[in-house]
């Protein structure tokens, strides 16, 4: 399993070399989301507190990173540190209110969602940071303002926020931590009962995962040069993030990754087809028809049926 | 040095007493039966004990420490251990793995809380079942299981909620021994518990409560004999039977 892994990742190392360029292009989209995933996965998936704000998340670090730069002269390498710093702040204001409070189900979704909107109401309204226009980054192609004129350097810098992020998922599982998330997610009661923290414990879950969350949102800017209210706060980029893990797999290391795998191609693939068919919007039908298969037919997900799947047949 | 001193513990819900200035204490290594008829209030004593109510008035020491006010999880750390009559195994781990979460509380690191929750397992007759999904447990293995994750968090005062409810006189009789060797190695049992006989056959002391009062308390045998417990559980006419 190591071994294949491993050699996965130097597939992956080597594939920019020698494919075109719109692959590039889907497989930097695949590491992104798998990442942004990943970051999801550790509240979402572990913990169980479900998050449909995350997008909240993304555009308060791509924000603060783009403006950092364009204000301060900042370089976004820095940058997505107090980014990434800003979205944990708020992450656990949010928190904070949801599991002090005990917020639980759909009232968390509901207040994680509510952020959201604040978040994206305030940055259409308030020109300081572009309102409705948005905010766009001047193209220099210097790296030291993390832009390239080479998207393999995207590429990456993609995989390796994707690798980093489900190291340390792996490194969460297989410690107290880890095993404090799932047994969260299964009966608070009974881990307040057996000495848990619950309340710093999802605290914790909830800062580390919307600051990876944050840091994510300086790629964000800084891929597509250009931060738009609507797009980066609204709830299709949190639905965007979610779908992922819960496809692939909630609550495991592999699930987020097997979900983008699954899901960026098949939006990309949609998207430009079906774009080109004048049926704009279609691949979101595609989302939901597939999201209900995966609640009927594998309420896990994909990697753990896999994973079944593989044991189940001895080679 | 008494292990647990209760005083004037009182909880309403509503205009319902639940329970009503409540006097307790137990010594160290004690087994102490709670016994009453269904809302009588002794889950809700539980509850209080172990954190999860905060009583309107009274006080708890427990170890010589005031715990009112504190979170479910400190109480557990300082050594009070609760199981639910309910039981509440995390479904989707193996028993192990079930009781490793609770391990963890003394040995933070995996493979030390992982050596420590076996140990516990194969206490109290699980190890066959080890590796078994904790949600398709019999009834009877799940009281075992709740039963050993408290007793993984290393507690000197165990909280037991109805152990035996719902289990079958082979069961009961496998956790009355059970029980019998927990307290033989040093820890103080506090047992709410419906089955009299099991009740009768642990507690070095009994005390009752009926309608969120305690209205006897002394061995087993006294309280068996006190006429306020039958009338309690019976009624008012099996105190005086009717002469035939």
């Amino acid at each position: 399993m190591k071994l294949l892994l491993l050699l996965a990742v130097v597939v992956l190392a080597a594939l920019p070399w020698f494919v075109g360029s719109y692959l590039i292009t889907v497989m930097i989209f695949i590491f992104f989301y798998a990442y942004l995933g990943q970051a999801w996965n550790i509240v979402g998936g572990y913990a169980g507190q479900l998050s449909a704000g995350h997008a909240a998340f993304v555009g308060i670090g791509g924000y603060a990173a783009a403006l950092l730069s364009a204000h301060a002269g900042l370089s976004p390498w820095l940058g997505m540190w107090i980014g990434g710093g800003l979205a944990a702040l708020l992450g656990a204001v949010i928190g904070y209110l949801g599991f002090r409070f005990g917020l639980r189900g759909f009232y968390f979704v509901l207040l994680t969602v509510a952020f959201a909107e604040i978040c994206r109401v305030i940055a259409l309204n308030v020109d300081a940071v572009g309102g409705a226009l948005g905010l766009y980054i001047t193209f220099t192609g210097n790296p030291r303002q993390f832009q390239f004129q080479d998207n393999r350097a995207y590429y990456y810098v993609a995989l390796a926020l994707m690798l980093g992020a489900t190291a340390a998922v792996r490194a969460i599982e297989t410690h107290r931590f880890g095993a404090y998330l799932t047994a969260i997610r299964q009966d608070e009661s009974a881990c307040e009962a057996l000495g848990i923290d619950t309340l710093r414990v999802k605290m914790q879950a909830m800062v580390l995962s919307s600051f990876l969350t944050g840091v994510g949102g300086t790629f964000y800017a800084f891929y597509l040069f250009s931060l738009q209210p609507n797009a980066v706060f609204g709830i299709p980029l949190s639905v965007e993030i979610i779908i992922r893990p819960i496809v692939g797999g909630a609550g495991t290391v592999m699930g987020p990754i097997l979900g983008s795998f699954i899901l960026s191609p098949l939006a990309e693939i949609s998207r430009s087809y079906f774009a080109q068919g004048g049926w704009n919007g279609l691949h979101l039908i595609v989302y939901g028809v597939l999201l209900i298969a995966v609640v009927l037919f594998l309420p896990q997900g994909a990697y753990p049926a896999l994973r079944r799947l593989l044991r189940g047949r001895p080679a | 040095m008494s292990l647990l001193d209760v005083s004037g513990l009182t909880k309403r819900f509503g205009g319902l007493l639940a329970v009503g200035s409540l006097d307790l204490s137990m010594a160290k290594g004690e087994m102490l039966g709670l016994i009453g008829p269904n809302g009588a209030g002794k889950t809700t004593v539980f509850n209080l004990l172990s954190g999860f109510l905060s009583p309107d008035e009274g006080e708890i020491r427990f170890d010589g420490r005031n715990v009112v006010g504190l979170k479910p999880h400190q109480i557990c750390r300082l050594g009070m251990a609760r199981t639910f009559q309910i039981v509440r195994p995390f479904p989707q781990l193996s028993v192990v793995d079930n009781v490793k979460v609770a391990a963890l509380a003394r040995h933070p690191a995996m493979a030390h809380a992982l050596e420590s929750a076996r140990a516990v397992v194969e206490r109290v007759g699980l190890g066959a079942r080890a590796g078994a999904l904790a949600g398709g447990l019999t009834l009877a293995d799940r009281k075992r299981l709740e039963l050993a994750r408290a007793l993984a968090t290393e507690p000197s005062l165990l909280l037991l909620d109805e152990v035996m409810a719902g289990l079958n006189a082979t069961e009961i009789e496998a956790m009355v021994r059970l029980v019998t060797t927990i307290n033989a190695g040093g820890i103080s049992v506090l047992l709410i518990e419906h089955n009299m006989r099991a009740v009768m056959a642990l507690s070095h002391r009994i005390v009752v409560l009926s309608f969120g009062e305690k209205i006897s308390s002394g061995t087993p045998r006294e309280v068996a004999a006190d006429r306020r417990v039958i009338e309690a559980y019976l009624g008012e006419e099996y105190v005086h039977p009717p002469q035939a």
